[in-house]
């Protein structure tokens, strides 16, 4: 069986979808804690049921990743640069899947119930403790800015193989039907 | 079949690669600077939460492991037995059921935790009311009538006239004034404070939840409310005048020990047109009060290992059937809030009651 040349369409509108919802997430998360106005309150209101949107959908992302083919990087990209691109998936991944988890995972530790809208509660994953929500806190805080720098750098790369290597890897994410 | 991106490209143009790799620089950077906008690293003029929280310490100086305001306190438990006169207002499980757990807590509105008790003559409560299905209702009540300004880049300014001169290390004493001179929004709350004394005791105070709520109701009708907490019986608290600086959990503790102490939950519903925006406006005083229930406390735990401790008191932290209104202090105390609990949950180790070797 020949590797694809594109990735399969669900892959394809998983990753843009998400795409959409973690940069917003990402402005939206930035511009809160910088705010004590009225979009300080708006704005957290969207990030809980946003982040847990995010989060069942990177789990069914991981499972269509695990269950499709996923065309091959070009034969001649140099080889430092198709570690990076591996690695800067991995983290990718990994970040889209730690951070709501996090999120989650410091308001239960602050003792805050989990609330994603007005009436939906989630139950609490940690028991209340201080220490313990301070760092959570933290690392949500910059794990959001390291997975902010590795979309940039994710962009930046795909933009580099469409309008100067001109390969096929941007374009196995914008179109084709294998 | 051949497809035509595979074939080998035709090399690039010093100058067509030149404008192509900027072209992705553009994209990356426009990209980074929206973000760098929105977090507020390129709009120094923004007010945030950590600004507003700077300027708390700048005024009273860090004090690790405290809140940055209101530092001084003591934390209490007990419940509250609700009357069902809300009911019809609010669908809030708090309103429904006849009893929900309480931890809350007294304080001073300083960002000293040394601050003497006779120092400032307002007092506060703050309440975490615990429903069955998990939800909970949070709030910080004072026990002025009206805030003294209606935002929080007003509050902010009247913080930063209080701040140290870098000249002289003080406050200019002329700041204060000139603040006030130029907010008369602050003319009630001067009124009330310019014959407010500090009480004896938190037991004989009435709290002001002060800002607007709206209570939801089963069918979603929504009532724009202020709430607060008067107490059950007045005694003769001011036979004694008070001694010391901390004589105000001295009395809770006294008081706690003979009996619990009750307050009456009032919620004062707004007429159509009542301002719900500013909280530095009062409402008249004919409006419809509803009498909600009992707030009971039955005991105190020193704050620095309290069940207290750890809750941030965010006003915006609400069950359904209760939302906030458009009020801007309200989502500045929540974000302030936020900001100041980061960094005292940081610091908890080194509060005095979790160093067990200090001298």
């Amino acid at each position: 069986m020949n590797a694809p040349r594109h990735f399969a369409p669900l892959a394809r509108l998983l990753h843009w979808l998400m795409a959409l919802m973690v940069i917003a997430m990402l402005f939206i998360g930035a511009g809160m804690v910088a705010s004590v106005s009225e979009r300080h309150a708006w704005l957290l209101q969207l990030h809980k049921p946003l982040g847990i949107a995010i989060l069942l959908l990177v789990i069914v992302r991981l499972l269509v990743r695990f269950t499709t083919q996923v065309p091959p990087l070009p034969a001649d990209l140099p080889g430092w640069q198709a570690l990076a691109a591996k690695a800067s998936h991995v983290l990718l991944y990994a970040l889209m899947l730690v951070l709501p988890l996090l999120g989650w995972a410091m308001i239960s530790a602050a003792g805050d119930p989990v609330m994603l809208s007005e009436s939906l509660r989630l139950p609490s994953i940690l028991p209340a403790n201080a220490q313990a929500f301070a760092l959570l806190r933290k690392a949500h805080g910059y794990l959001a800015y390291l997975l902010f720098l590795t979309v940039l750098v994710h962009l930046a790369a795909a933009l580099f193989h469409g309008w100067v290597r001109r390969d096929e890897v941007l374009g196995s994410m914008l179109r084709g039907r294998d | 079949m051949v497809d035509p991106s595979s074939e080998r490209r035709p090399s690039l143009s010093a100058a067509s690669l030149t404008l192509r790799l900027t072209a992705i620089a553009v994209v990356v950077a426009a990209l980074a600077g929206a973000f760098a906008y929105v977090n507020g690293t390129l709009d120094p003029q923004r007010l945030t939460p950590k600004a507003l929280v700077n300027v708390l310490e700048t005024n009273n100086g860090i004090h690790a492991g405290f809140r940055r305001n209101h530092s001084k306190g003591v934390c209490v438990a007990g419940y509250f037995e609700s009357s069902g006169e809300a009911r019809a207002y609010s669908s809030a499980q708090v309103f429904n059921e006849p009893r929900t757990p309480v931890v809350g807590r007294f304080a001073l509105p300083s960002g000293n935790p040394y601050a003497p008790d006779g120092s400032v003559p307002i007092r506060s409560l703050a309440l975490r009311f615990t429903q069955s299905d998990g939800q909970q209702w949070r709030t910080g009540m004072n026990s002025m009538p009206v805030f003294p300004v209606a935002t929080p880049e007003a509050f902010y300014q009247l913080q930063q006239a209080q701040s140290p001169d870098p000249a002289t290390g003080k406050p200019n004493p002329a700041a204060v004034p000139a603040f006030f001179a130029a907010h008369p929004e602050a003319a009630p709350f001067l009124q009330w404070i310019k014959t407010a004394k500090p009480s004896a005791s938190y037991a004989t105070e009435t709290y002001n939840g002060i800002n607007a709520f709206y209570l939801v109701g089963p069918g979603g009708q929504r009532q724009a409310v202020r709430w607060g907490v008067a107490p059950m019986s007045q005694d003769a608290a001011d036979a004694t005048p008070p001694q010391g600086a901390d004589f105000l959990e001295q009395d809770l503790t006294k008081r706690l020990a003979a009996g619990p102490l009750r307050w009456q939950l009032n919620i004062t519903l707004a007429n159509p047109g009542d301002p719900v925006n500013d909280a530095s406006k009062a409402w008249p005083a004919d409006r419809k009060v509803l009498n909600a229930g009992t707030l009971v406390l039955e005991r105190a735990q020193a704050q620095d290992n309290g069940d207290c401790r750890d809750i941030n008191y965010d006003p915006l932290i609400l069950p359904s059937g209760i939302e906030g209104s458009d009020d801007p202090l309200l989502a500045a105390r929540s974000a302030a809030y936020a900001s100041s609990y980061l960094r005292r949950t940081s610091e908890v180790s080194q509060l005095p009651a979790t160093q067990e070797s200090r001298p």
